[in-house]
């Protein structure tokens, strides 16, 4: 990071191949994709908040809006977000690391990023832009007019970024620890980060075949997803929740990683039953979560034995996250909380995860999706859980790091406003949503005209879209500030036991750590208590 | 591994009985909407208290745990084997005790809900962007779904075009459309009335246009309507 004395020179950012600089690109973005994506959404629930056309005259700009605001968040935002800054920035130097195993192939995925974030902003812009959702089922994806290309294509360069990344950080992890540091004193953090990258590796290239089958569909006059040709509309959807359903725990896993980062400091305790967490809760996630995927077809037409066997093994999901949330929830005993604004956002956390997880049970039942699947009920459950239980794990996790990064706190009245009318903001926005879902209020409607008793629940949420809003610029303005003239803290203002903090300046300098870590046997990064 | 192996199974023994709580739910003649409602309810209350719980004692841990001082630190003590073997193994089979619960009312209502009655009335469905075209199999076809009350209706569904999916929220029933291959619902619709059908698969621009009107009426006026609607059929062609 440059400091008032220096000079900024463009090249030294472009051409970085230093870990940290290259997280600070990720978050930078990410949070550009988060912002359209984000201003998206609110003409979305602009949209909705009357009967008839409200601000558009048809369907399909919304259908653009909705695709846009869907691949975005998840690919363009959530993902690079947790997996691209957290872990770019801090998995070095949790580990001691100078940086990571391949430096050079990391400045290749962030240039891959970039093009990809290019390519996804083009696409908003180009006459007939994709209105195919982030799932892009065929048949519609290749009947329709719209540039499917563009969202082949962002899929692919965002793709082998994660691939690139994933090689990189598994090596780093294995080759690169300090010496002495042994697998259980590992952050929980490296641990979600390791099994995060697995996840991707394993799955990402079933995800890059079938939007690449749709290519050839499309533009080369192939006929997988074709039943009049002999092709099968099913098989796509099968291909790419092979690879999106895990995509929620490579979203999920980091989250709960900074979470604990963040409580455990916070709360200046051990984590509670570490080797539970990890090898039970993180490991059986990464088990499991090949075998679920059926649960996003359980109203597709798929044979009924297997519906009720994916039933089965969505349930027994329960159990690994059940051992993570009880890891978090036992940080907290006989603990000594300090409250900031990194922990508020940690805080809210674990009323988001409790209210987007056990709105997932319901739908983990085969029966009981014949009537809430694609309605808001589903909409406002992944939002919960994978949206704002993400998203606000990483704001708190950037609360967290802000001083690491900058040398400053961005604490103040404009963090704790903007927490505030976030938090407001998100349940007053998806609250309704849930009530509506079970009455039966499709998703995906830009209009709703056969349920005109709706409308006051979408005028409810459309407010709380704008109290998010609120919160998210204020958030993003204050940490612009902050950046700039925050006040100046010291080395490791929450007096963490973890390395980042306890072994290298803020921000960290080329090559981070001043001398060689070299851990002792009893040593842990949650050290507080011994 | 002994170790292992003998908690295994007992907690398998202790499991049992929770799966067999659950077959005594579906006995008797109800509607399968009005089944649907009855475990909904029960889920509801299932995650209601695990929510309950665990945000109770997040509130009141993030409460009583407050620093006193900037120099505190937490005491949270180390676990021993044994504690953390049933920190491990006692959640692990309340949870699964719940999963197994759940699947089994899940999965019993789920034989309910695919397994058409034999009386049942066969209605074919084609779906187009963006409206629904309903075949009766005597050259009645028509874009609205009329049904008698009191007699299970069983759809059979395909896609002329893209997919769809076909939604009636009133009789809790929902499947995807599509092209190349037939799928089907059934329903038993209780009391006369008009209520909608929704599609539920993104199909395109007119997706959140695409509904019709479900009318159920009483069986002779179904008779009644049936007849009537042969003889314009006939008369057009």
């Amino acid at each position: 990071m440059s400091t008032e004395t220096e000079t900024f020179n463009w090249k030294e950012w472009v051409f970085t191949t230093d870990h940290k600089r290259i997280g600070v690109l990720y978050l930078i973005g990410s949070m550009a994709a988060f912002a359209v994506a984000g201003v998206m959404a609110l003409l979305i629930r602009i949209e909705q908040s009357t009967l008839g056309p409200t601000i558009i005259e048809d369907g399909t700009t919304y259908n653009e809006w909705l695709y846009f605001h869907g691949a975005a968040m998840i690919l363009a935002f959530l993902i690079p977000g947790l997996t691209g800054f957290a872990a770019n920035y801090f998995l070095p130097l949790m580990i001691g690391a100078k940086d990571v195993a391949f430096p050079r192939i990391n400045a290749f995925s962030i240039w891959l990023f970039y093009a990809a974030i290019v390519l996804a902003l083009v696409s908003i812009v180009i006459p007939d832009s994709p209105d195919i959702m982030w799932t892009g089922y065929p048949p519609y994806s290749i009947t329709t007019n719209a540039n499917t290309a563009f969202y082949v294509f962002t899929v692919h360069l965002l793709g082998f970024s994660s691939i690139l990344g994933a090689v990189n950080f598994l090596v780093t992890v294995i080759y690169m620890r300090a010496p002495g540091m042994g697998w259980n004193q590992l952050n929980i953090f490296v641990w979600t980060t390791v099994a995060a990258f697995a996840i991707q590796l394993v799955f990402i290239p079933v995800l890059a075949a079938a939007v690449t089958m749709l290519l050839f569909d499309k533009y080369l006059g192939t006929h997988f997803f074709d039943p009049a040709e002999g092709g099968d509309v099913l098989l796509y959807q099968n291909l790419f929740w092979f690879y999106s359903h895990p995509a929620v725990y490579v979203i999920f896993l980091p989250a709960v990683g900074i979470l604990f980062e963040v409580v455990a400091s916070m709360a200046k305790n051990r984590v509670f039953n570490y080797k539970a967490c990890v090898y039970g809760g993180i490991l059986g996630i990464v088990i499991i979560t090949g075998e679920v995927w059926v649960h996003h077809l359980y109203v597709a037409g798929m044979p009924d034995w297997l519906r009720i066997g994916q039933m089965v093994t969505t349930l027994l999901i329960s159990v690994p996250v059940g051992l993570i949330v009880l890891s978090l929830w036992g940080t907290l005993y006989k603990a000594s909380i300090t409250y900031n604004v990194a922990m508020l956002y940690a805080a809210a956390c674990f009323f988001l995860v409790l209210v987007g997880g056990l709105t997932g049970i319901p739908l983990a039942l085969t029966v009981v999706t014949v009537h809430l699947s694609e309605t808001s009920f589903v909409h406002a459950h992944f939002h919960f859980i994978m949206a704002l239980f993400a998203a606000f794990a990483m704001f708190s996790g950037i609360y967290y790091w802000f001083p690491k990064m900058t040398g400053r706190s961005a604490d103040g009245k404009l963090a704790v406003f903007s927490f505030w009318s976030n938090v407001i903001g998100v349940n007053v926005t998806f609250w309704p949503l849930f009530i509506i879902g079970v009455e039966g209020m499709p998703r995906r409607y830009w209009d709703y005209e056969m349920f005109p008793h709706f409308e006051p629940y979408h005028q409810v949420a459309t407010a709380g879209a704008f109290l998010i809003a609120i919160g998210m610029a204020g958030t993003m303005i204050n940490w612009i500030i902050a950046a700039r003239s925050g006040e100046k803290v010291g080395e490791n203002p929450w007096k963490s036991k973890s390395l980042e903090w306890t072994h290298c300046p803020s921000p960290p300098g080329p090559g981070n750590f001043p001398e060689d870590v070299v851990v002792s046997e009893d040593w842990t990064p949650y050290d507080y208590n011994k | 591994m002994k170790f292992f192996n003998t908690i295994l199974s007992g907690l398998m023994g202790a499991l049992l009985p929770f799966a067999a709580m659950a077959n005594e739910a579906y006995e008797g003649d109800m509607n399968p909407a009005d089944q649907w409602d009855r475990l909904w309810n029960t889920i509801l209350l299932d995650i209601t208290v695990i929510g309950v719980i665990f945000g109770v004692a997040a509130i009141w841990m993030m409460v009583k745990y407050r620093a006193k001082s900037p120099d505190d630190v937490g005491s949270l003590p180390k676990l021993t084997r044994a504690q953390t073997m049933a920190w491990i193994f006692i959640p692990c089979a309340l949870f699964l005790a719940d999963d197994l619960f759940l699947s089994a009312k899940g999965w019993s209502l789920w034989n309910v809900y695919r397994q058409v009655p034999e009386d049942a009335l066969e209605i074919k469905v084609t779906s187009y962007q963006w409206y629904w075209e309903f075949d009766y199999g005597d050259g009645i076809v028509t874009e609205e779904l009329t049904v008698p009350v009191g007699k299970p209706v069983v759809l059979r569904m395909t896609s002329e075009d893209v997919l769809h999916s076909f939604f009636i929220p009133e009789y809790r029933v929902k499947e995807d459309v599509m092209p190349g291959r037939v799928t089907y619902i059934w329903f038993q619709p209780k009391k006369a009335g008009t209520t909608v059908a929704t599609c539920t698969e993104f199909c395109g621009t007119a997706h959140g246009n695409m509904y019709t009107d479900v009318i159920a009426v009483p069986p002779d006026d179904f008779t009644a309507w049936r007849v009537k609607a042969k003889a314009e059929a006939e008369n057009e062609s």
